[in-house]
């Protein structure tokens, strides 16, 4: 078992939480709903994200015991488990983003940390410093494009890829879970500078906000 | 705008994404407390600034963030190959100047400029400098 002293960051009691989004969707611009729109955004608040570091060939053995899914390791890659709501993201050679529902992340950190024992590793919740904006509809690609230089042709960028890279003169790691749905991860102090860069990205697509 | 090849994500990225750190393979000298002030101000400040092969060592700063080298040539901008930490380079000053002489184009001869600096291997220069 680890020396590590863990907590849990989100206890289950009373205390208020506010999504990186809250303020933007109470105070800011909130497109109505629009069954027509041609971009849906949505925020997938309060998920719980873990940064696993550490060497590819024992953090698999103890991913595959704790969360049953295989750690990703071709670069840019992400595997989903069999509902589609946990994944683990490839970011580097030695670091992996593990996104589960919230709620679930001091758990499965627990476990994992007793499932790697004394192993040269890192975990480390980073739930609170990122949230995730799910952009789906049939013009999500045209306003990727306007946003980013990376490729995001079906050709370059397949369902199952996930790729850290620039966004809207900021960094964002962008990922396509399924089909005509994409995950942009962005830090919590970017989340307002996001959305309403993407409301004006996507405007001329016509836009709606999912609550 | 490039497209520079991260070894690490195996593609070619935007040149936005990477950030530029100067000289690659610097050697700190082997025992700091009994090298001269020369030798230690040499791998402190100084480095080469050549007209031709520069070895380089860049950032994936935006994306996997991590260390890699680029073979640059700094006369064209010419990006002749990355390779990961750790790696030697396979296309230095001299093995381009073979294979242009080869292909029998008139060179002059490019590589280092060593005023100061001191290459980490010597033999990897000799030739560019006679």
């Amino acid at each position: 078992m680890s020396e590590i002293r863990e907590f849990d960051c989100r206890p289950n009691d009373q205390t208020g939480a506010e999504s990186p989004l809250a303020w933007s969707l109470q105070r800011g611009p909130v497109p109505d709903a629009d069954t027509q729109a041609g971009v849906t955004l949505r925020e997938s608040a309060f998920m719980g994200h873990l940064i696993l570091r550490g060497g590819a060939i024992v953090l698999d053995e103890a991913v595959r015991e704790v969360l049953g899914i295989n750690l990703p390791a071709r670069p840019n890659t992400l595997t989903l488990d069999s509902t589609g709501e946990r994944s683990i993201q490839w970011l580097s050679p030695d670091e992996w983003l593990i996104v589960v529902p919230g709620g679930e992340e001091f758990a499965l950190e627990k476990a994992l940390r007793h499932a790697l024992g004394q192993a040269h590793f890192s975990l480390v919740n980073v739930s609170g410093g990122q949230t995730v904006i799910t952009l789906s509809g049939p013009k999500a690609r045209e306003t990727l494009k306007k946003s980013t230089p990376y490729d995001v042709h079906p050709s370059a960028f397949p369902v199952g890829k996930g790729v850290t890279t620039i966004f809207a003169k900021t960094s964002v790691t962008l990922r396509q879970p399924k089909a005509d749905c994409w995950e942009l991860i962005v830090r919590r102090s970017f989340a307002d500078y996001l959305y309403r860069w993407l409301l004006d990205a996507a405007a001329e697509f016509g836009v709606s906000v999912e609550r | 705008m490039f497209h520079i090849y991260c070894p690490y994500c195996e593609e070619y990225r935007e040149e936005e994404e990477f950030h530029p750190r100067g000289q690659a393979h610097l050697q700190r000298p082997a025992d700091p407390e009994n090298c001269s002030d020369e030798q230690w101000g040499d791998y402190l400040f100084f480095r080469d600034n050549p007209r031709g092969i520069h070895h380089e060592l860049w950032v994936h700063s935006v994306g996997c963030r991590k260390f890699f080298n680029i073979t640059r040539h700094t006369a064209n901008y010419e990006i002749l190959e990355t390779y990961k930490m750790g790696e030697r380079p396979s296309i230095t000053a001299e093995t381009l100047a073979a294979d242009e002489r080869q292909s029998g184009v008139q060179t002059a001869s490019g590589g280092w400029q060593t005023v100061g600096a001191r290459p980490e291997d010597e033999a990897l220069n000799t030739e560019a400098r006679a």
